[in-house]
């Protein structure tokens, strides 16, 4: 990830921040102590676990079918939570 | 040689004149006693066209510290003022500017904090505000608030700095009374002050993201950052303060002296007491007491060398807070104190408290607090300990 080698001499001022969509640079599915796993056949494709994921790390695959990336996934379970069929359980993630 | 005219005026009208001539671009503000004149003064402008600025009407100092640190990041040459609780509801927005490094300047009409309500002057609302990353300078009357208010400008702006600044003018003793005072030429200000262009400012040609998420890993970083930039700002404010004395004629320095030469006691205030304490010390003079007295203009950063030169010579410091630590005294005096901690064992610093909510401090009340360090350094000679008296209080 961009940044952790960085000193405080290296910083704009202010830490201004340069380079545009460096966020992505952040992987938020670090964080994660559950992840979302979806049994497809239930899912009507309506799009609210798309619309509602905080992360906005949902994207629809040539099927229409809806998935997660777990580099950014932070595991808070809206999509379950919000999905109308029951679609996705949220399942610990375990160390391997 | 001092340029410009004699004028009569308020405290407040001499700071909107000082943002009126250093052309500020937006300002924003919410009224409160004693700073109210301030913000009303400038309003006017604004609507007869002296001034051509952006007045944004806010519902709380809150919100007008969020639309300056907006209108800074992009690129405007911005104003508020407040007092007392305001600035105490501006608290949390004040470590944006300061942490983003924009170069807001803000004058402040000292107040007491409630409870009980007070609209009086005391240094509370100041002190509550010192570990934010402001600079923080300290007027002793109606002139010095006009001339440090062009001055935050310049520092505030000027690359090397880019931090804000504040002016603190006492709330009614100065931002109420009608001093005459040098009103200088407008030319000579605006050309004092030049053109501001800060090295980020948001521009969609040149998309920058400002007050980022700081993770661990690099927070400290940042701080780092913050901390020596804050540092370095002092020689500028030096710099700043010379070539307004060249200009203008009138010179600061961040620790002022009145008659220090030879003083082996001093006094040490700030903001406008300095000029009561001023006639204490000829009285005290006249009866034999080497006294002089010593005024902090400049706050933050504190004046470190400065400081440690004015008391070099002395052996009483007594040292008059107008706010309280709670459960550790005055905090100026605390702050001396440990300024001078491991370099001058011999030097007793006796703090006192006073002028709180508006409560006067006469000459007498000067005289008293020098008196009285006297009888408390044989105390502290005969190995007792001393607290922090509360000056002028009714048993
Ligand atoms: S768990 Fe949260 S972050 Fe992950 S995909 Fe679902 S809504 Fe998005
Ligand atoms: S909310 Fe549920 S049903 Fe709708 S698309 Fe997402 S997974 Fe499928």
């Amino acid at each position: 990830m961009g940044g952790e080698k960085l000193g405080w001499k290296d910083l704009e001022i202010g830490a201004v921040v340069t380079e545009p969509g460096s966020a992505s640079a952040y992987k938020t599915g670090d964080w994660r102590s559950e992840r979302p796993v979806r049994e497809n056949e239930k899912c009507i494709k309506c799009g609210i676990c798309y619309i509602y994921c905080p992360e906005a790390c949902i994207h629809e695959d040539e099927e229409g079918y809806f998935e997660s990336d777990l580099y950014y996934c932070k595991g808070c379970g809206i999509c379950a939570h919000e999905c109308p069929r029951d679609v996705i359980k949220m399942v610990e993630e375990v160390e391997e | 040689m001092t340029k410009g005219k004699i004028v009569g005026l308020e405290g407040s009208f001499a700071v909107a004149e000082a943002v009126r001539m250093a052309n500020a671009d937006v300002i924003s503000a919410y009224p409160i006693t004693p700073q109210t004149h301030i913000v009303e003064r400038l309003a006017e402008m604004v609507a007869d066209g002296e001034l051509d600025a952006e007045f944004i009407c806010v519902e709380s100092e809150h919100s007008a510290m969020s639309a300056c640190v907006g209108a800074s990041a992009a690129g405007a040459r911005v104003f508020t003022c407040s007092a007392g609780q305001g600035l105490e509801l501006m608290h949390e927005v004040l470590y944006i500017p300061s942490s983003m490094r924009l170069p807001v300047v803000a004058v402040v009409a000292n107040r007491a904090l409630s409870a009980p309500l007070s609209v009086w002057c005391d240094h509370s609302d100041a002190m509550a505000i010192r570990d934010i990353g402001w600079i923080q300078m300290f007027a002793e009357n109606n002139q010095q608030a006009f001339d440090l208010t062009v001055c935050a400008y310049r520092v505030a702006e000027d690359k090397e700095v880019l931090f804000p600044a504040m002016v603190h003018l006492d709330g009614f003793y100065l931002s109420h009374v009608i001093e005459d005072m040098v009103m200088p030429d407008e030319e000579e200000v605006v050309g004092f002050i030049p053109e501001y262009e800060h090295p980020f400012v948001l521009d969609p040609d040149r998309p920058v993201s400002m007050g980022c998420y700081g993770p661990p890993f690099i927070y400290s970083e940042t701080k780092k950052a913050q901390e020596v930039a804050f540092e370095n700002t002092k020689s500028k404010i030096l710099e700043t303060w010379k070539e307004f004395g060249d200009v203008f004629g009138r010179h600061y320095s961040p620790v002022e002296k009145y008659r220090m030469e030879d003083a082996r006691i001093a006094l040490l205030t700030m903001g406008s007491s300095g000029e009561t304490a001023m006639l204490a010390v000829e009285e005290l003079r006249e009866e034999g007491k080497d006294v002089g007295l010593i005024s902090l203009r400049l706050w933050r950063p504190f004046p470190f060398k400065e400081f440690r030169d004015a008391v070099k010579d002395v052996e009483l410091l007594v040292v008059l807070d107008r706010a309280i630590s709670s459960g550790m005294g005055g905090p100026v005096c605390s702050e001396v104190k440990s300024a001078l901690y491991d370099k001058r064992k011999d030097l007793n610093i006796v703090g006192f408290i006073g002028g709180l909510g508006g409560r006067d401090i006469p000459v007498k009340g000067f005289k008293y607090m020098v008196n009285r360090a006297l009888e408390k350094v044989k105390a502290i000679e005969r190995g007792e300990e001393i607290e922090t008296e509360m000056i002028g209080i009714r048993e």
